[in-house]
């Protein structure tokens, strides 16, 4: 069975690699700030012990404060896998940046969270909707959405 | 042997001649004017509508008898309706066996599942690209109603908000019995159909 990597033991890697990336880490993730998501990403999937070469999903979740991107990505050499979070605390104009550039199914799906949740992708060629159609008012996914 | 006289018959030959020339002069003094033809009571138009009629139901016949279904299946009803179209509940026994890819070569739409506002527009689009005469059967409960997706944001409540419906066959799916059972009803509003009108024929 795929092996779930402590969000602890990730997390005193990449203190010592990027001071003050990290905000927060659990058993179960690591809690990142938008800021350094992309050299997170980059350092999770290109180092050789590390290797997180497949990414499983993105998602993101509305808990009223913030908001919270989820990555789980996977090693297939490995065969562990870890969660990676990043919030996202501005309410009206919700921005982080994408990681298409290192997993070209990040594309997709960060186009469905941009749809449902309207947290812009910076860095995404086509950053458009993909579910509903232009000129849907709102965001249906987002806990205040009636 | 002694033969018998002539006065000994009932009716002497020459009586008998004369009956005969009675009947003829009574039939042909009776007989000056023509019978009129027994049908005359029909009038020209009364007529015309007689047979009419009778080409309706003949083209009514061929057209309930081979409806061919646009592919149309959203949702999950469709495997509810593939499975009618197989072996086991034979959808082919009326004659509707062949789905078209192309709409242009279908005379109906089954509406199998549950329709999106942003898929509408190519739904009422196949619609629009069959050619008349073209019926619809609504089938389950979300091209009904919308079915439980009815308040969703996303949802069409309901295909007659995008195209007329003939039939609407409940169900969450319906079985196929069920659709089988809305075929037929379509096919017997078929057969009241009127494809030709008399206004149209006076002018």
């Amino acid at each position: 069975m795929t092996l779930a990597i402590s969000g602890k033991d990730i997390a005193r890697q990449l203190e010592e690699r990027f001071p003050g990336s990290v905000v927060e880490s659990r058993q179960d993730c690591v809690v990142v700030n938008a800021g350094s998501l992309q050299a997170v990403a980059a350092f999770v999937k290109d180092t050789p012990e590390l290797k997180c070469d497949y990414l499983n999903y993105v998602t993101a979740v509305d808990y009223f404060q913030y908001f919270e991107v989820v990555y789980q990505c996977t090693s297939i050499k490995h065969n562990h896998s870890l969660v990676i979070r990043v919030r996202c605390h501005d309410r009206d104009n919700p921005v982080i940046p994408s990681v298409v550039g290192l997993w070209q199914g990040a594309d997709f799906q960060e186009r469905e969270i941009y749809d449902l949740v309207g947290i812009r992708f910076e860095g995404h060629p086509n950053m458009k909707r993909i579910f509903l159609w232009e000129g849907f008012d709102g965001y249906p996914l987002r806990k205040d959405y009636l | 042997m002694e033969v018998d006289r002539p006065g000994n018959y009932i009716y002497p030959d020459i009586e008998l001649d004369r009956a005969e020339g009675q009947v003829i002069e009574e039939l042909k003094s009776s007989s000056q004017q023509v019978i009129p033809d027994p049908a005359e009571w029909l009038d020209e138009e009364l007529n015309k509508n007689i047979l009419l009629t009778t080409v309706d139901a003949v083209i009514n016949w061929g057209r309930r008898s081979s409806l061919w279904t646009a592919i149309c299946f959203p949702a999950c009803c469709a495997f509810e309706f593939i499975a009618a179209n197989g072996p086991r509940f034979d959808l082919s026994r009326f004659g509707m066996e062949i789905l078209r890819a192309s709409p242009r070569q279908a005379d109906l739409m089954i509406t199998a599942g549950t329709l999106t506002w942003k898929m509408a527009p190519n739904v009422r689009r196949i619609y629009n690209q069959m050619a008349e005469p073209k019926w619809v059967i609504a089938m389950g409960a979300c091209a009904i109603s919308g079915g439980i997706f009815r308040s969703s944001y996303s949802v069409v409540p309901g295909y007659n908000r995008i195209i007329p419906v003939d039939v609407y066959v409940p169900g969450c799916p319906p079985r196929p019995e069920a659709l089988i059972h809305g075929v037929r009803m379509l096919q017997r509003k078929i057969a009241m159909r009127t494809n030709i009108s008399l206004e149209r024929l006076k002018k």
